[in-house]
């Protein structure tokens, strides 16, 4: 009977490749038989052999995370083969440039505002008890 | 002598792989003799004949951005082997919720100032209405699974004391898509932004 060296079935891996399961299949930990998208997807965009490679050079207690972004990487580059995540920093990288500028004026206002008054935003003329923000006669003076 | 079917010497994928470069070699447009780490990294991570399947199923007009996605993901990884990537995707996202909060910080300050100053009524509950958020795009960008990896998200790039991350790796292409940000680059809308990981 295959066995893995976490349950009674084969490793997504192993059920995959159709091999036996061994105690100390590299693939086990991280590819549980219930989920046997994630290591399809994985086998497909970067091969087996070459996750293999990466699992080996990482420690053990990286090894989860090495797995689940390959998966992501692999799962992103299956929906769009041309970019894959990378089309994602991209956006990413683009949106915070936007982000920065937006919020560059905005502190412009605050510091007109500061210095001028609400009137400065446009919200039309107000009348105040003192001359002091009554723009622009008063700044002229 | 074997010639590639674009240079008189054989196209760095074929050097590597130590073959005859043929002429209609599909390595040969994207991967320039003087360019041998570029193949040299995406055969480590994604092998010859994974690049091979995935150029082959796309236009031809589609390669050349897929071998430079496919290049700069493989540098990464070569850098990062746990994150690859994955790691300036973690930051970045981090990085846009910073912002997103500074600047509703910032209106909220802008509007509270302006009904302060005015005869209006004081606002109950401070209420940032969505059209004070001019030219902001209320698209969730970031995938609907958030990524959550252990604190370490990479050790490509430098931090400097502001906490602003200078991506190590430029985009190695003309980004000419348009501003949809929930599609990605290239617009053909099948990003991970927004799409159901």
């Amino acid at each position: 009977m295959m066995t893995s060296s976490y349950s009674n079935s084969p490793c997504a891996a192993c059920k995959f490749l159709r091999r036996k399961c061994n105690q100390d299949c590299i693939f086990a930990p991280y590819f549980p038989p219930e989920e046997p998208k994630k290591f399809a997807n994985v086998h497909k965009v970067f091969g087996a052999s070459n996750v293999s490679k990466l699992l080996n050079e990482v420690l053990p207690h990286q090894r989860e995370d090495t797995v689940n972004s390959l998966a992501y990487e692999a799962e992103a580059r299956i929906k769009d083969p041309v970019y894959g995540c990378v089309g994602f920093i991209s956006g990413l990288q683009r949106q915070l440039l936007g982000l920065q500028k937006e919020l560059d004026a905005t502190n412009a206002d605050l510091i007109q505002f500061t210095i001028q008054g609400s009137s400065s935003l446009g919200l039309g003329h107000v009348d105040y008890s003192n001359g002091f923000y009554n723009y622009p006669s008063n700044f002229e003076q | 002598m074997a010639s590639s079917s674009s240079y008189n010497s054989p196209c760095a994928a074929c050097k590597f792989l130590r073959r005859k470069c043929m002429p209609g070699c599909i390595f040969a447009p994207y991967f320039p003799p003087e360019e041998p780490q570029k193949f040299a990294n995406v055969h480590k991570i994604f092998g010859a004949s994974n690049v091979t399947k995935i150029l082959n199923e796309l236009l031809p007009h589609q390669r050349e951005d897929a071998v430079n996605s496919l290049a700069y993901e493989a540098e990464a990884r070569v850098r990062d082997p746990v994150y690859g990537c994955v790691g300036a995707i973690s930051f970045l996202q981090r990085q846009v919720q910073r912002l997103q909060k500074e600047l509703d910080s910032a209106n909220a300050d802008l509007l509270r100032f302006a009904y302060n100053d005015s005869s209006l009524p004081p606002l109950p509950p401070l209420v940032v209405p969505a059209s004070f958020h001019h030219h902001h795009h209320h698209q969730q960008l970031t995938p609907q699974r958030q990524l959550q990896f252990g604190s370490r998200f990479g050790n490509g790039g430098n931090i400097d004391g502001s906490g602003f991350y200078s991506f190590p790796y430029a985009i190695p292409w003309n980004d000419t898509s348009s501003d949809d940000l929930s599609g990605g680059v290239g617009g053909r809308g099948g990003g991970v932004g927004g799409g159901n990981l």
